[in-house]
């Protein structure tokens, strides 16, 4: 029998690693891979779904592909971000290069296969194009309000324009992009900050912005985090009553543990847990409750910037991972 | 591209109001004290004004309302307030008559001197604001105005508002406009509302006059010498006019006198008797007392006296002065010389009025009485290196002692001039001296502007000869540049090898930051003050006097020999005045009269019980503190106090004037029982402290839960802290300097300390609160290598900037030719030529453009004929040459501003400022605020590292092999507390001896669902698994160095040689080759590899070709010996160039070296 329990002991982990494959197990079973047993066993529960985050439970599948998941969220699903800004006019305090990062680090609401993308092997004067460069600008100019209350310290009402944020940046469609794209692009969060401006100081600056991965730059990366937990177990093996119960019930986030009408502890909900492993501190509860995490039962947790949508990014980087077992089936090198 | 580009010629860069100014208060709050306004009324810890008040924790209120009156750098502004207020009009009283020998009815009298102000106008005069004189090379200084009265005739006429030169002004200082400057004028004025001031601007650049420390002047010190079996007293004497030292020594057990002057020691007795105490008993008396060990020890003095026949006081000054050594123009009497040598060479400081040799006796005698002392016991000497034996030379003091020499100097300038002209027989006006006396106004103006400058204090009058008085302003970081206004100076020698002055004294608790000082050769020679000092300056000794005759204690002059050393002796600032028989009565008596403010705070009063004296202590250069007083057992500072102090209805000073707080100095500290904590008053206390953390100066108050380091670790990051990468000032981006770092996203720490709030670090911070994950990763984090995380540099961390100046000088020529700036040159096609594509059409650099490495932004060009005479008209027509700045640096660099105006001699001066930006890339240097530095190993893709269960990757991974011998728990709590603070939404406190506590952080820890310890179960990011150990994960401030690579990085294939050698050149800035040393050497000979050595050492470095006779051993030349006038033997060889060097050198001084050549198989 598999023990696929990861053992969260006082001082250390142990029983990281999978052993489900062939030969690590004595017992006779068949531990090969079969897609039909990981058919019926696979399952996936959406416990929170919105434009933004999506929490998932991956359920008996192995590490090394729920990591590969994390991994292509992070850094290998394509984004759109602005690569290359073109100044023209900028007399804010905030420098050219430093204002050049910070609107590439604006998440785009643009959906990437919409783009091709850029061609590095064509010469630099002839890369862009409506294909695959999206153009937005930014200009900005601060002036005095004539109308601001007297007396005002607020630089929000003593002058207009004088933040600069995400939404001032504008959409300039090229070519047939009006019709491909449907909608303007813009900022997946339009309260970005990007400068400070006073009365006479100018922002004048064109962004173009290309398909790019999060490998290459943590602003093509379509999450803000992708990652996961492993599901924790509570295992008492002393009942525990009384005094001790309300105790043990605070060594755990709430809702963790309930205590049922004779004043005995029982895990109610231990997915709810966030391990802070505070009940193995205690001599009392010393051999009375046995932490764990299921190996093969994974609590995934998608952010989006925003340009995507959390599912289609895991979609996506499914449509990866399978294209890249593709490659290496066809891969002439295996054969 | 479109420029912004800054000119200024007479008025500032008009500049816009800066973004960080806005969000501060606005101008009609009086004065710069916005921030400290805000932390008078803090809700700390949670406790806002309603809260009751707790003296035992909220006492430390009473720090910041210090600093708001001291401010961090008070010691020098005091200084040079003093100075410009007080001592300049002295040093005018002293030198106040320029005569004629000429015309004896002639005189010039200086009636007063004033600084900046005209004595008709109420305010100050508008001078050159100190932002235009950084960026204009000018010197910012104030007009020294003198009121004068003289002779024309008979007439005697007074002139006000002479102006005899310019003085530099100290920035902040009241001379200086930003003297109580708002927020929003310092904004007008492109300055930094933080900071501290205390420098000067000469030529440009910003200069500190650091605190120098000195052995204290005109105080006894006694030594001794257990080897030698010497013991010594010794005082130096400092007046206006001279320097000496007196020495009072012991030579085989007798006691003699020694001074420079004098040309070998005189015995102690003889000297007592020229000073007219004849009688051996009183001698004795005087000495001795009735202390019989005391007179049995000194008895055997009288001998040698008696034996050379002296015994009345004309016998004692004969031979006295025929001892003195003199450089006089006119002869004296052996006499006349003695009189003059106790008069006005031994111990110099005592001035003798109608030859009363009294009081200078009595000194003498208590001289031999401390060798005496310390012969019958050898404990009775004194330290060196005790902190109240030292005293502080600040800016004032150095600008007196060099104004003084000027103004002397000026005078006999300015009577020379005034003689030659009153000398001429028939003049056809009437003398007017004023004329003259701007002729050398020039002299005092550049006198201390090349002082200043260059550091170097030559004073002839007491023959000073100081090098490295100033400094330049370390404008790396706010941090540095504020540890430069504290830091303090010794005299000693770097070089020498000795323990003691460089020791901690337990006697610096409070006054020198324990752990503030440079390690390697000025390690403890270099110190910093701590938070809460003072340095005292000279306060008036006659009051003082005349007060202690008022409450009891009998004068000097009227006690009776044989009753000296029956009471306790009074001595002022060294010199005895008086005795008391109840010193506790009178010295309480004192304390409270100063308490209550009829004496100036800061005079220190002490008992001496070994020397059964009392010390009343006015001049200036102690160090001092204040302290709380207690009386009774109970604190005097009561919680009301401190409500009031919160509400703003008392200041610093009134705590001072009502008695609850006083300063003590270093002395007065010995006689008093200081409580730490209000817990420990008992009856027997004195004093309490104000906060314990003021043991530290402001560079150590950056480190959080010091007290929980080694303490080693806690000196190596004040000397990294001014590394560090950071915010500058408010206006560094108006800033212009020679290098500049900015950090592009500072911020503040997570665990601040309360220091850092008091020196407002949290405004201008330096660094940026990294998730650290303590593990090994990857092998690339050995050796404190550090591990970054790839998302987190793409997102800005550790993101900076590196502003660098060029200056460039039009020049005009005699011959009326003058540099100028050409424009851009263009290819057929009419586009700018590569190197000029970053310039304008007016031949400079647009901003904003990118230069790179051959580009050209400033094209000057030279005249070709500037050496030529004004006589050649013709030539005079311009051709000019390109002599183009050019931009060379491996990376390209952005222009970030142009400045053109016009310097001191009407030349155009054009300033240009480079910018890069950098982000951090492998070998940058990082640190903690631990002293824990260590260079980015590895840079790591976000999904390869480990993450924790919320999915958080750390920004940096820490090898533990760091902790367990460095032992810097204080990283450990810091990173637990910033997690607390984190999660909880907080910012936490890690001040010394005080902050949050590790209980309260982990109970945080436990409440928001993590584990107490710190430690989080991560999962690898490669593997997906769990990692086996529980890693230690949170946030930890990390400070970026001014060490990156890309300064540092250089090899080389070819490239230049030296001429003479031939070798390959040295150093990074030459384009050097990389040397194959010594050791090298001999690793490449054990291994055997002797082609590679050849190649190395020779071939690859300077190879030359030389023709060897075999026959005489002497090199020729094109395949003739010329010795052997043959080409039969010449051989062709070829031997390193610095081989032939030396043989030909070596010839040069008459050795033949001759080489026998052989073959070898």
């Amino acid at each position: 029998m598999v023990d696929n329990i990861v053992k969260i002991e006082h001082d250390r982990v142990t029983n990281t690693v999978s052993t489900d494959y062939p030969g690590f197990h004595n017992d006779g079973q068949d531990y090969s891979w079969n897609l039909e047993t990981f058919k019926s066993k696979f399952d996936i529960k959406i416990s929170y779904l919105n434009e933004r985050v999506a929490n998932f439970d991956l359920v008996n599948i192995d590490t090394s592909v729920a990591n590969a998941f994390r991994r292509i969220m992070i850094s290998e699903v394509p984004a759109v971000a602005a690569e290359q800004i073109y100044i023209f006019n900028n007399t804010s305090v905030i420098q050219d290069e430093v204002l050049a990062h910070r609107i590439g680090l604006i998440p785009l609401k643009v959906d990437p296969d919409l783009l091709d993308w850029v061609d590095t092997n064509i010469d630099e004067k002839d890369r862009a194009t409506d294909a695959n460069t999206i153009v937005m600008t930014l200009d900005v100019t601060c002036s005095r309000n004539p109308n601001a209350p007297k007396g005002s310290t607020d630089p929000n009402e003593l002058y207009k324009n004088s933040n600069v944020y995400a939404r001032d940046l504008k959409f300039e469609p090229q070519g047939s992009q009006m019709d491909k794209l449907k909608t303007p692009v813009v900022s997946a969060d339009p309260d970005i900050l990007i400068a400070k401006l006073r009365p006479g100081q100018e922002i004048s600056l064109r962004a173009h912005c290309i398909l790019g991965i999060g490998a290459d730059h943590a602003k093509f990366s379509p999450v803000s985090t992708a990652s996961y937990r492993l599901l924790p177990t509570i295992d008492i093996t002393e009942s525990i009553t009384g005094q001790d119960a309300r105790e043990f019930q605070k060594m755990f986030s709430t809702g963790v543990i309930d205590i049922n009408s004779s004043g005995e502890a029982y895990v109610k909900d231990a997915r709810r847990d966030t391990v802070s492993r505070e009940v193995l501190r205690h001599e009392k509860f010393n051999g009375k409750v046995k932490l764990g995490r299921k190996r093969d039962h994974f609590i995934f947790n998608v952010e989006s910037t925003g340009a995507m949508s959390p599912e289609e990014i895991f979609f996506k980087s499914v449509r990866i991972l399978r294209n890249k077992a593709d490659y290496l089936k066809e891969c002439p090198i295996g054969n | 591209m479109v420029s912004r580009k800054r000119s200024s010629s007479n008025s500032g860069p008009g500049s816009l109001p800066n973004k960080h100014h806005n969000h501060r208060h606005d101008s009609n709050s009086a004065a710069n004290d916005d921030s400290f306004n805000e932390l008078l009324k803090p809700i700390y810890k949670g406790k806002s004004l309603a809260d009751e008040v707790n003296t035992a924790e909220d006492k430390w209120n009473l720090l910041p309302a210090f600093l708001k009156v001291k401010g961090l750098v008070k010691q020098h502004l005091d200084s040079f307030n003093y100075f410009v207020d007080v001592d300049l009009k002295k040093i005018l009283k002293a030198n106040e008559k320029v005569l004629s020998d000429v015309d004896p009815d002639f005189y010039v009298k200086y009636l007063d001197i004033r600084v900046g102000q005209k004595s008709s106008s109420k305010t100050k005069d508008p001078i050159l604001p100190p932002h235009e004189c950084r960026l204009r090379d000018l010197t910012y200084s104030a007009p020294i105005y003198v009121d004068v009265e003289y002779t024309r005739g008979r007439k005697i006429i007074m002139h006000r508002d002479l102006e005899i030169g310019k003085m530099p002004i100290m920035l902040r200082s009241n001379k200086c406009i930003l003297d109580g400057a708002s927020d929003s004028i310092m904004a007008e004025l492109n300055e930094c509302p933080l900071d501290p001031g205390g420098y000067f601007i000469v030529n440009g650049t910003e200069k500190v006059i650091l605190v120098q420390e000195q052995l204290s002047k005109n105080r006894i010190i006694v030594e001794a010498d257990e080897k030698k079996g010497i013991v010594q007293a010794s005082v130096t004497s400092s007046t206006h006019e001279r320097k000496s030292k007196t020495y009072v020594v012991t030579k085989n057990d007798k006691i003699y006198l020694k001074h420079n002057s004098i040309s070998e020691e005189v015995p102690i007795v003889l000297v007592l008797k020229a000073a007219g105490i004849t009688s051996d008993l009183e001698i004795m008396q005087l000495v001795c007392g009735d202390d019989a060990t005391y007179q049995d020890l000194f008895v055997v003095n009288f001998e040698e006296v008696a034996k050379m026949g002296i015994f009345t006081q004309q016998q004692a000054l004969e031979y006295l002065g025929s001892k003195v050594k003199t450089m006089r123009r006119y002869k004296l009497t052996t006499l006349q010389e003695g009189i003059e040598a106790v008069a006005t060479t031994i111990i110099a400081h005592l001035t003798v009025d109608n030859l009363d040799f009294k009081e200078k006796a009595l000194y003498m005698a208590m001289m031999a009485r401390r060798v005496v002392m310390a012969m019958h016991n050898p404990k009775m000497v004194d330290d060196r290196d005790y902190v109240g034996n030292k005293r502080l030379e600040l800016a004032g003091q150095l600008m007196s002692l060099l104004f003084e020499d000027l103004f002397k100097k000026f005078n006999t300038d300015f009577k020379a001039n005034i003689d030659k002209i009153l000398r001429k027989p028939n003049r056809a006006t009437e003398f007017n001296p004023l004329l003259s006396i701007n002729i050398h106004s020039n002299n005092i103006t550049s006198g201390l502007n090349r002082a200043i400058s260059t550091g170097n204090w030559s004073l002839k009058r007491f023959k000073m000869e100081r090098a490295g008085v100033t400094h330049v302003l370390s404008r790396l970081s706010y941090i540095s540049a504020l540890g430069m206004m504290t830091r303090i100076s010794s005299q000693f020698e770097k070089s020498r090898k000795v323990s003691g002055p460089r020791a901690l004294q337990p006697s610096q608790f409070g006054m020198l930051c324990t752990s503030d000082t440079p390690e390697g050769e000025a390690c403890g020679l270099v110190k910093n003050l701590a938070l809460m000092t003072h340095i005292t300056t000279d306060d008036e000794e006659d009051p003082i006097r005349k007060l202690c005759f008022l409450i009891g204690v009998e004068n000097i002059s009227l006690i009776d020999s044989a009753n000296l050393h029956s009471a306790y002796g009074v001595y002022l600032n060294g010199t005895i005045i008086g005795t008391t028989r109840f010193p506790t009565k009178f010295v309480s008596q004192f304390r409270s009269l100063r308490r209550t403010g009829k004496v100036s705070e800061f005079i220190s009063i002490y008992t001496n019980l070994h020397q059964k004296a009392v010390h009343i202590a006015t001049d200036g250069g102690r160090i001092c503190r204040p302290l709380i007083i207690v009386s009774q057992g109970e604190s005097k500072v009561k919680s009301h106090h401190l409500l009031q102090l919160k509400q703003g209805k008392l200041q610093f000073d009134d705590f001072l004037k009502q008695g609850l707080v006083e300063y003590l100095d270093v002395n007065e500290e010995n006689d008093c029982f200081i409580a730490l904590y209000e817990s420990d008053l008992s009856i027997n206390i004195t004093h309490l402290e104000i906060e314990p953390f003021t043991v530290l100066g402001a560079v150590a108050g950056l480190i959080p839960y010091p007290h929980h380091n080694q303490s080693p670790r806690n000196t190596y990051q004040c000397a990294m802290g001014k590394q560090a990468i950071g915010a500058i000032a408010y206006n560094q981006f108006q800033r212009i300097d020679t290098l500049l770092y900015l950090m592009v996203y500072p911020q503040q720490p997570m665990v601040k300390t309360k220091t850092i709030e008091l020196i407002d670090y949290d405004k201008l911070p330096a660094g940026q609160n990294a998730t650290v994950a303590v593990m090994s990763y990857s092998g690339y984090d050995i050796e404190d290598a550090l591990v970054l995380n790839k998302a987190s540099i793409d997102r800005g961390f550790g993101r900076c900037q590196v502003l660098r100046k060029n200056t460039t000088i039009l020049k005009r020529y005699p011959n009326h030719t003058k540099d100028i700036v050409a424009g851009m040159r263009v290819n057929e096609n009419n586009e700018p030529i590569f190197q000029h594509q970053s310039l304008g059409p007016d031949g400079l650099g647009e901003v904003g453009t990118r230069v790179e490495s051959g580009q050209v932004y400033v094209n000057k060009c030279v005249p070709a004929n500037a050496s030529d005479s004004i006589m050649d008209q013709a030539a005079a027509t311009t051709e000019h040459r390109e002599t183009p700045v050019t931009y060379r640096a491996p990376e390209p660099s952005y222009i970030d501003q142009v400045m053109m105006s016009v310097g001191d001699n009407d030349q155009a001066l054009i300033k240009v400022l480079l910018r890069q930006t950098r982000r951090p890339e492998l070998g940058d240097k990082f640190s903690s605020r631990h002293g824990q530095k260590g260079v980015c190993g590895i840079i790591v893709q976000q999904e390869d590292l480990p993450f924790n269960d919320d999915g958080v990757c750390p920004d940096i991974i820490m090898n533990p092999h760091g902790f367990p011998s460095r032992m810097t728990v204080g990283k450990m709590i810091e990173l637990i507390s910033g997690k607390a603070g984190v999660l909880n939404g907080s910012l936490e406190y890690g001040t010394c001896f005080g902050g949050s506590k590790l209980e309260d952080m982990s109970k945080i820890l436990v409440d928001k669902g993590f584990n107490y310890s710190g430690k989080d179960m991560l999962y690898s990011g490669i593997t997906g698994e769990c990692l086996q150990a529980y890693i230690f994960f949170g946030p930890i401030y990390y400070q970026k160095l001014k060490h990156m690579v890309l300064d540092k990085m250089h090899a080389r294939s070819r490239g230049p040689r030296a001429v003479l050698t031939r070798q390959p050149t040295e150093g990074r800035s030459r384009d050097g080759g990389l040397r194959l040393g010594e050791m090298e050497r001999d690793c490449v000979i054990a291994y055997g590899a002797s082609q590679l050595l050849l190649e190395r050492l020779m071939l690859s470095s300077d190879a030359f070709e030389v023709d060897v006779c075999n026959e005489c051993g002497l090199m020729g030349y094109n395949g003739w010996c010329t010795s052997c006038k043959s080409a039969e033997f010449v051989v062709k060889m070829t031997i390193p160039y610095a081989a032939k060097l030396l043989f030909q050198e070596l010839l040069s001084m008459n050795i033949a070296p001759r080489l026998k050549l052989g073959d070898v198989f």
